[in-house]
């Protein structure tokens, strides 16, 4: 059981949906305000989607100076696993623990409706369960979410495997590559625009999100995707 | 210790797409400015600084713009200090 610290910043939204995600993955999930300064030995960090700050400035600029982000830093230099998810993905932007940064969609409109992602990567602490591959749908909420890196980076992220998902069917808001999620170079910071949270049960639309929370608990289940699928009783697949 | 007056302008870097300049563009195309083209859309702040000297002032701003006012990887900035511009 993983003790799984999410952080709650001002205008987070979808904090509570994360936490229940990675409880029913069989984590010892809890909030962290953003005013603290501990992380009460948490293994994994959870940044979770929302308006922190209100978007002000630029979304996760202000968010990213919270006194709790200078031991998530600490815990993702020390190799310590997070995810950020939507707010949370432009938060580790933001603060320079992921490459590029996430602009207005491209035909400005704010998007809430399914999207579909394609797993690019297996060998991230958050999506050892799937297979590579593999479309998931999954919701996207946001309006700023283009995701975009100089061409240099964006080749050296192409080059190195360190795109997590990409949009397939169509690329909602203009991503560059239909980037919809990427890791840092030691693979342990992982950033998500759409919401895995909302797509982790049967009853709310489909459980395609569940095994990025399942994944935290499996860590080394990686080359073994088949076998755990059942971990903890729970069959992922419908 | 004076008070300067500093403006920080913040555009997308020129590089990428801007879709409010575009948007802005197509209106006025609509309402008949067809002489307007490459419209983008940034952001104007206005700060008071303390410092002993324009440098000085100039010198905080631009590190605020580093830290905080402007995203180096999808914005540029330019200040100017009690309207004089500097790079």
């Amino acid at each position: 059981m993983k003790r799984v610290a999410v952080i709650v910043f001002p205008g987070s939204n979808c904090d509570a949906d994360a936490l229940l995600a990675a409880r029913d993955a069989g984590a010892d999930a809890y909030s962290v305000w953003h005013r603290d300064t501990a992380l009460k030995g948490a293994e994994i960090v959870i940044l979770p989607g929302g308006f922190s700050y209100g978007d002000y400035l630029r979304s996760g600029a202000i968010a990213r100076f919270s006194p709790v982000m200078a031991a998530v830093t600490e815990h993702a230099r020390a190799g310590g696993p997070v995810l950020g998810i939507c707010n949370g993905f432009q938060i580790l932007c933001e603060a320079g623990l992921l490459p590029g940064g996430l602009m207005r969609n491209a035909r400005l409109r704010f998007l809430s409706r399914p999207a579909w992602v394609r797993v690019e990567r297996t060998d991230t602490p958050f999506t050892g369960l799937y297979e590579s591959g593999e479309i998931l749908e999954v919701p996207i909420a946001h309006g700023d979410g283009r995701y975009v890196a100089d061409e240099r980076t964006a080749a050296e992220l192409e080059a190195h495997g360190r795109v997590v998902w990409r949009y397939v069917r169509d690329n909602p808001n203009g991503s560059t590559n239909a980037i919809a999620g990427v890791c840092n170079a030691g693979r342990n910071v992982v950033g998500i625009m759409p919401h895995p949270e909302r797509r982790t049960a049967a009853l709310v639309g489909g459980q395609d999100g569940a095994r990025i929370f399942h994944s935290m608990e499996a860590p080394h289940a990686t080359q073994h995707a088949m076998d755990v699928r059942a971990v903890g009783d729970r069959h992922l697949r419908v | 210790m004076s008070a300067y007056r500093v403006e920080v302008r913040v555009m997308p870097r020129a590089a990428l797409l801007d879709p409010q300049g575009q948007a802005v563009e197509h209106a006025l195309h609509a309402l008949g400015f067809e002489d307007v083209a490459r419209v983008r859309v940034g952001k104007h702040l206005v700060l008071e600084v303390s410092a002993a000297s324009r440098d000085e002032a100039l010198a905080r701003a631009r590190a605020m713009c580093d830290r905080l006012l402007a995203n180096p990887v999808t914005e540029d900035y330019d200040l100017a200090v009690d309207g004089e511009a500097r790079r």
